[in-house]
């Protein structure tokens, strides 16, 4: 992106919940979002919040403050409801386009209510930007593109390309947020703005986003899951004896004995090929 | 109910009544086993024409000049052979010949292969089939596989969508084939596994796109009567929501039961209309390289372990990086202080679950193979090729750790300046 085109990056933050004790802290993801935002450098930073302004949520929203930036955004919604319910995706969409980003940042899911991860999918549908999940970093921002670096399972990182503008959704891979410091915190803002336009919802709207039967949603501590069993199906007892008692059977494997140590070599690296855990481009 | 010992002469005049009835049942019963017997046995044909065989004649002589009898069909080729086809038969066939309705599971298939929870998902499908007759559970495949166990895993239909495109990530141009078979097929319901980057990403692409309130993170369903609903994790897995259950599922592992009882067709089916190719707003770059040693052992995909059996421990070190592999190792190699202790594979170390594990020298003890259980391929070097590692190995090299290494890496080196030559 060219000097005179600033970066501008929206945040979006939400009020945690401390896993135990339940009491309302920054959501961990949406730091490191944040985190993510401020080791970019040189962007305009816009953290945004949609939600009630209280006393809890204040100290919450405190704790993003006190990471160094100096306002948060937050627009209030005509009801408290659901993460995924139109209204708040409506004053979430407006935060963004009012602040001329190009990129959101936020976290995965949020910590509270359904946590179903959906919010930054529907958001990017309703801008209809693309979105990519699971960022651990952005190397660079050019013309009307970033490079990022995502998160895949086992440790494993990949490169791509996303063009601009887009949301990016980080993964709890990402660099662990900075502490927050209480000075910043108490010194920065939180600035009220109410939604631009009033959020002009058709019945039909609500309808078609089964939020509205939401109503009927029940919540309750999460139960222990109950743990598998070891189904066995043995027509003998002497079989169902030898299954609780299992110790290694042949499993019917390659056995090479008495060959030569470069062909062993051989058949290792072909099956490490097969199953495509070697990478033959590796430098080292 | 209380008894009175007045009672008690009446009951066991009851008893007895009840053996003299029983006398023609069992003589009725020895009617049946009769023939069994005769089969079972596969004897000689008896002057009425039943076959018989002598009982004594069963088992062999063992070692000790003892009679053994071994029911397991262990010892006696015909019987283990016919046991064979009875556990191959034993699999009742699950077909459906025109499906009215279908149940889309678009599996992660992590490494080509169906992974533990699109097995469970797949028996979720047929749980949610099983409600509805004529209704065919069909998988959908992206890019190329090595599964072979589809139609034991409960495929109805397969519908393997080809292309280098799917090497990567494509979320796009998945997501526009599913499109097409939404507009298609209308499944009765779409289920992904609620996983990371794969089924977690695509559904939840899905859903936007079809206005659905998909559920996330469902772990149970309830298939009422009344009405289907089904509980997932929310507020960060410290609550559960109990919801109706929507179109589009998103399911954790160990959701259901995965299918061990029915075989299925996996019968391939193709699209009618194709989606138009679409220019890709994220482009993949390819992996990049991470250094093994900073992954942390439980989440290794390729672990190289080292025992009691490795002699040089420097060599041990080079073919782990020239390999690329995280390193592991067993008790006896940490305890003897070659290896830190969080590299100890086993019940009292991590419990890892590498797509390959390649364990040189390590015997195989109950406690280092219990920490190996979910790995896929295991790989073993070793001098003796009676060990445990060696029975539970899909490949066993038999011989001197050092050697083979040694060999490996030479191979591995040549083949990377091969591969730079024509680069
Ligand atoms: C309570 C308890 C908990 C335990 N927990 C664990 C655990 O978590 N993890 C764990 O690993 N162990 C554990 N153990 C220890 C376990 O029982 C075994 O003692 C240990 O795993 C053996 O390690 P090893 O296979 O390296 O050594 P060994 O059993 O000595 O095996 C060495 C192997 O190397 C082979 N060999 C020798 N020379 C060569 C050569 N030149 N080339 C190739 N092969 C060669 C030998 O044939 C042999 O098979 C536990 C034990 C107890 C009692």
């Amino acid at each position: 992106m060219s000097l005179n085109q600033p970066i501008r990056v929206a945040v979006l933050l939400s009020v945690g919940q401390h896993p135990v004790t339940a009491r309302p802290r920054r959501a961990d993801q949406d730091a490191r979002a944040l985190e993510l935002a401020l080791q970019l450098g040189n962007v305009e930073i816009t953290p945004l919040h949609v939600g009630l302004m209280n006393e809890q949520n204040e100290a919450a929203l405190r704790s993003y403050l006190g990471m160094g930036i100096r306002q948060i955004r937050l627009i209030e919604p005509k009801a408290i409801s659901l993460q995924e319910s139109p209204d708040i995706l409506f004053s979430l969409e407006q935060g963004v386009r009012d602040s001329g980003a190009n990129i959101v940042l936020c976290g995965s899911r949020a910590e509270t209510g359904e946590s179903s991860g959906l919010v930054p999918y529907l958001l990017a549908k309703k801008l209809g930007w693309p979105i990519v999940s699971g960022l651990v970093s952005i190397e660079k921002i050019e013309q009307g593109s970033a490079t990022l670096l995502q998160a895949l399972p086992r440790g494993q990182r990949r490169k791509l390309k996303v063009s601009l503008p887009a949301v990016l959704t980080v993964d709890p891979a990402a660099a662990t947020a900075r502490q927050s410091a209480f000075g910043p915190a108490q010194r920065g803002s939180i600035k009220t703005h109410s939604p631009s336009t009033s959020p002009n919802l058709s019945d039909a709207d609500l309808q078609k986003s089964s939020a509205s039967d939401s109503v009927l949603w029940q919540f309750q501590p999460a139960k222990k899951r109950p743990k598998r069993l070891k189904i066995i199906k043995a027509t003998s007892a002497r079989d169902r004896f030898k299954a609780a008692a299992a110790k290694a059977d042949a499993s019917g494997g390659k056995v090479l004995q008495g060959v030569s140590a470069d062909d062993a070599a051989n058949e290792i690296i072909k099956l490490l090929l097969e199953e495509g855990v070697l990478n033959l481009d590796s430098r080292l | 109910m209380t008894v009175s010992f007045d009672e008690i002469p009446e009951k066991s005049g009851f008893c007895a009544i009840d053996c003299i009835h029983s006398t023609p049942i069992l003589h009725h019963r020895a009617l049946i086993l009769e023939p069994l017997l005769a089969l079972r046995f596969n004897g000689v044909d008896s002057p009425q024409g039943i076959k018989r065989k002598a009982p004594h004649n069963v088992g062999f002589i063992g070692p000790n000049g003892i009679r053994r009898i071994d029911r397991s069909g262990a010892q006696q080729g015909g019987v283990a052979s016919r046991k064979e086809v009875a556990q191959q038969s034993s699999r009742r066939l699950h077909s459906i010949d025109q499906p009215q309705h279908h149940i889309m599971v678009v599996a992660d298939m992590t490494g080509g292969r169906l992974s533990a929870q699109d097995k469970d998902i797949l028996g979720l499908a047929h749980q949610l089939a099983a409600k509805k007759a004529a209704t065919a559970v069909m998988l959908v495949v992206f890019g190329e596989h090595k599964e072979t166990t589809f139609a034991e895993s409960g495929v109805d239909r397969l519908l393997h969508i080809e292309g280098d495109a799917f090497e990567g990530f494509s979320p796009d141009l998945r997501l526009a084939w599913l499109a097409a078979i939404e507009r298609e097929m209308q499944p009765d319901y779409w289920i992904f596994p609620d996983s990371g980057l794969g089924g977690g990403d695509l559904g939840r692409r899905l859903a936007v796109e079809l206005e659905v309130h998909a559920a996330t993170g469902l772990w149970q369903v309830n298939l009422n009567e009344e009405g289907f609903s089904c509980t997932c994790r929310a507020s960060a897995a410290t609550q559960d929501l109990t919801r109706a259950l929507p179109r589009v599922i998103l399911a954790l592992a160990e959701c259901a039961e995965p299918i061990s009882d029915t075989l299925h067709e996996a019968q391939e089916v193709k699209l009618m209309r194709e989606p138009l190719d679409q220019l890709p707003r994220i482009q993949d770059l390819g992996a990049v390289a991470v250094d093994p040693a900073s992954v942390s052992l439980a989440e290794a995909e390729f672990i190289l372990s080292g025992g009691n059996g490795i002699r040089d421990w420097d060599a041990f070190h080079e073919t782990a990086r020239i390999l690329g592999a995280t390193e592991g190792a067993s008790r006896v190699a940490v305890d003897d202080g070659f290896m830190p202790r969080d590299r100890q594979v086993g019940a009292t170390g991590t419990w890892v679950t590498a797509r390959v594990y390649m364990a040189v020298g390590i015997s195989g003890a109950i406690q280092h193979l219990q920490g190996i259980q979910s790995c896929d391929k295991v790989i073993c070097i070793n001098t003796d090729a009676g060990c445990d590692m060696v029975k539970r190995a899909d490949l066993a090299l038999i011989g001197d750790s050092t050697e083979i290494l040694a060999a490996v890496r030479r191979k591995v080196s040549e083949l990377k300046q091969e591969k730079r030559h024509v680069a």
